[in-house]
């Protein structure tokens, strides 16, 4: 059953699928930067691992006390030495100094850099357990997919602000790049340039409350006349007069409930800020951050009750009756 | 009972009378050093083993994916409650009771400097302790496990304000820490004192046992570092009643001043955590290899290096926040900075053993697998320090594993070999030797088995502090595996639990210094009687025993 929701989401996209977020795989600048320093760090402590723990476990096996061993015999008492104080002094401090001067580049190297000139921008905003994403040089808003163009020039970048409506979370899609906290009442940037299409996954790393372990991320990074096609989709309105009358009668459901004073249908009067953008609900692979792939039986549990599948997530159930479940969910799949 | 004709009391040949009520009031109403240490060390095993129960459901609730074993209010409770518990409740009593017990009896003193001090020290901790274990019968009961705190062991705001913690978990956890910190300061006093005043004749700094230096320079970062978790604290509860506004972003707060604020003590926090293990490594590694402390004055260098070298480095667990890049830079620079006489320590504890006659007893072999523990832990310290590397490792699995490498690696498992060999001292009886050496192989495989592969999940993405995770990212058979070690962690400690108890009453006698040993806690009786000494005694070199039972070669002649 999972590997063919699997299968049937890789399709569906057309776009591989990066589930094993492996940060010594990584597909973007910064990502990669970072791997360098890691591998180079997991070299200099790998040696270190090898000599001293040599010595240690050498130091046992050669100087333990054997069976036939008199016990009153001390051994020869040696306080210690000066010369091999210093030596084991003096080559950590070289070592170390190797090591913050790698860590002083790469630190100014990532933070640093300007955005190369055909840069897109993102507004990201963390909430209780969703992301807002925003595309203010498009007017476009989506939730928990953030749609980037991949970096086939090299003079492509994506630069992220990112802000939080309540509690810290953090920005963490290992493949793309470490991670970056958003914090209310500051503004931090950061910014990837993913150089292959694909779909990376990623969390919210900075512990945020009840749901923190759903509030997941896919990066979708796509060709650029993919992305450019997705956007100018994205910016359409909803349609205002459904012809179908189940989509209809669905909208007038929808609207008469308090599903409209948390989300918001662009072009409806659902005009709510404080759930995710609904406008374009099916265009995205899931439900709740996460939690549920998308699909019709997924969508009216969802509606039906989200505590079940995402328990102390701020949607409460409607206590809809079947058919009124499925006039909204008729409606929902309208949305395009 | 201050009637009571000292000398003529020998507690191991006291009568055996069952008189409960006079043996509780003695107990309750003790300013005998020993006693408050045992006491301190006692309730910090037991919040080890509530706290140890808490890791076990933690990990089999992640044993696999999409777990059900507990919700995820009560997960984050279990987190939030294991963290503070192991941090605050065992960590700081651990290092109050051993420097309590140990450190008079080390520098031939009678007491502590300040008996009543001490006292209150201690009760005062354990009211804090209870008071942050009484949220669970408070707010909305047990069903749901009450309202214990559930924003992590660092409760980083803007989550702890009103507006996102309602009830009182956020009040339990300020509260309840806040007055066991007062504790830990009473008694970071008290060592101080102590250390200062009440040396022995002939005892000058430069002969003082390396466990009392190590405690004495842990008990001055105690006395930097805990007031400023005790203002921060205060601070969150004036923000939660009387609209303070520090950290309430609501209202304009910072919520970085928090971390930098928690992380000014909690850096510094995790090398007062484990200065107890470089105490015991000091004492139990030349008793056992049968040869002096290699290079004292510099393991005495190290760890005063050590302690001002933490108090700078806190910035580094908040590489993610945004800093500036010279900001990071500096806090990269100064996190490794540490790892140069933390290796040197390393390094004299090698060399001690090399050229000795190792006795591989289980204290020893306790202090074998912290060497190789703690070269893990500093080494996966040294890449978290590297900030780009921490880019990526921060908040996640590395980062468990790390400093549970640090602390049950590193802490745990030196304060097993210290257990074990101040034992016959305590109890006056041995413990059992094979059941130790279950103990030992049991938790060594056990704890390499919970926290090594809890490095590769996190190197794959997975976030700390999450209840649940789907199948299909790769970290299941990690989990799996780290779930397994955690209960092999959990049957070794019960075997130790039951080796402790049963020894106690049907242990050999041990004999005063069953060790061979040579500092002055193995020259009186076992137990130590109340007054310690009869006669103080006088001491010319770092290891007054070995200059009694060495008259030919003493080490005042080399010292």
């Amino acid at each position: 059953m999972y590997a063919f929701l699997a299968w049937l989401q890789t399709h569906a996209e057309g776009l591989p699928e990066h589930r094993i977020a492996n940060i010594f795989e990584p597909r973007s600048t910064p990502g990669d930067m970072e791997r360098h320093i890691a591998n180079l760090t997991l070299g200099i402590t790998g040696i270190i691992f090898v000599v001293v723990g040599g010595l240690i476990v050498y130091t046992i096996w050669r100087f333990r006390r054997k069976p036939g061993d008199d016990s009153r015999q001390e051994p020869p008492q040696v306080y210690g030495s000066n010369q091999i104080e210093i030596a084991w002094t003096v080559i950590p401090i070289l070592i170390v100094f190797i090591l913050i001067g790698v860590s002083a580049r790469v630190i100014a190297a990532i933070q640093n850099a300007s955005p190369p000139h055909s840069t897109l921008k993102i507004r990201l905003i963390g909430h209780q357990w969703w992301w807002e994403v925003e595309y203010p040089d498009f007017k476009v808003k989506t939730a928990n997919e953030i749609h980037v163009p991949v970096n086939a020039d090299g003079h492509t970048a994506t630069y992220l602000q990112l802000e939080s409506l309540d509690v810290i979370h953090s920005f963490w899609v290992p493949q793309i790049a470490g991670k970056t906290d958003l914090i209310p009442n500051r503004v931090n940037y950061m910014w990837i340039d993913p150089k292959e299409a694909g779909i990376f996954f990623g969390n919210c790393a900075e512990y945020c409350g009840t749901q923190h372990a759903n509030m997941l991320l896919r990066l979708v990074v796509q060709p650029q006349n993919e992305f450019n096609a997705w956007v100018a989709q994205q910016a359409q309105p909803a349609e205002a007069n459904p012809v179908d009358p189940g989509v209809a009668q669905g909208k007038n459901m929808f609207e008469s409930l308090a599903c409209v004073n948390c989300h918001r249908v662009q072009g409806t009067t659902a005009t709510g800020v404080f759930g995710p953008d609904l406008t374009h609900l099916m265009s995205r692979q899931t439900i709740g951050a996460g939690v549920l792939p998308m699909n019709h039986q997924n969508l009216r549990d969802w509606v039906n009750d989200p505590q079940n599948a995402k328990p102390g997530c701020f949607m409460p159930s409607m206590k809809l009756t079947d058919a009124e479940l499925d006039q909204v969910v008729s409606y929902l799949e309208s949305l395009r | 009972m201050a009637s009571i004709d000292y000398p003529l009391e020998r507690p191991d040949i006291e009568d055996t009378g069952w008189h409960f009520a006079e043996n509780l009031y003695r107990w309750i109403a003790t300013v005998d050093h020993k006693k408050l240490g045992l006491m301190y060390i006692v309730s910090a095993l037991i919040f080890l083993c509530v706290a140890g129960v808490m890791a076990v459901v933690i990990r089999l609730q992640l044993a696999f994916p999409n777990g059900h074993v507990v919700d995820p209010d009560t997960y984050d409770r279990l987190f939030t409650m294991h963290g503070t518990t192991m941090v605050f409740l065992v960590g700081m009593p651990i290092v109050a009771g051993l420097s309590n017990y140990l450190v008079p009896l080390m520098i031939g003193a009678r007491d502590m400097a300040f008996p009543r001090l001490n006292s209150f020290g201690f009760w005062i901790f354990l009211f804090g302790g209870l008071l942050l274990y009484y949220s669970y019968i408070g707010g909305s009961g047990l069903s749901g496990a009450g309202s214990a705190p559930d924003v992590g062991w660092f409760a980083y705001a803007p989550l702890t304000t009103k507006s996102f913690s309602r009830g009182h978990s956020v009040d339990y956890w300020a509260l309840g820490v806040l007055v066991s910190g007062f504790g830990s300061i009473a008694s970071a006093i008290n060592v101080i004192a102590t250390t200062i005043s009440l040396r022995c004749p002939g005892m000058t700094l430069s002969k003082m046992p390396m466990f009392v230096w190590v405690m004495l320079v842990d008990a001055w970062l105690i006395l930097i570092a805990l007031p400023p978790l005790s203002a921060g604290q205060i601070m969150l509860l004036l923000d939660r009643y009387l609209g303070a506004n520090f950290f309430n972003t609501q209202h304009g707060g910072s919520a970085v001043l928090w971390q930098h604020i928690f992380w000014i003590f909690g850096h510094p926090e995790v090398y007062i955590l484990i200065f107890p293990a470089f105490a015991i490594l000091s004492e139990l590694v030349p008793i056992f290899s049968r040869k002096p402390l290699f290079g004292r004055p510099a393991m005495v260098g190290a760890v005063v290096a050590i302690g001002f070298i933490s108090l700078g480095v806190w910035a580094h667990h908040m590489f993610a926040v945004g800093m500036t890049s010279w900001s990071n830079t500096f806090f990269a620079a100064s996190s490794m900075l540490v790892g140069i006489p933390t290796g040197i320590k390393i390094f004299n504890w090698t060399a001690t053993m090399y050229g000795g006659r190792i006795r591989l007893l289980t204290p020893m072999l306790f202090c074998c697998a912290f060497l190789l523990q703690f070269l893990v832990a500093g080494l996966t310290g040294i890449m978290l320090a590297v900030a780009p590397f921490d880019w990526q490792l921060h908040d996640s699995y590395f980062v468990v594993a790390h400093f549970h490498f640090t602390l049950a690696g590193g802490l745990v498992t030196a304060l097993f070999g210290g257990f074990y060999y101040w034992y016959p001292k305590v109890a006056g009886r041995m413990y059992n030797e094979t059941l130790a050496k279950w103990h030992f192989w049991l938790f060594i495989i056990g704890f390499n088995l919970t926290f090594i592969p809890l490095h590769f999940a996190g190197t794959l993405g997975m976030p700390r502090r999450i209840y649940t995770y789907a199948p299909g990212r790769g970290w299941e058979i990690w989990n799996q595996l780290a779930s397994l070690g955690a209960l092999m962690q959990a049957a070794a400690v019960t075997l130790f639990a039951w080796n402790v108890i049963y020894s106690a009453i049907k242990g050999e006698p041990a004999g005063d210094d069953p060790w061979d040993a040579w500092t002055l806690e193995w020259g009186t009786t076992s137990p130590p009687p109340e007054y310690n000494f009869e006669k103080l005694p006088v001491v010319r070199s770092s290891r007054p025993l070995w200059d009694l039972k060495h008259p030919n070669d003493p080490d005042w002649k080399y010292e």
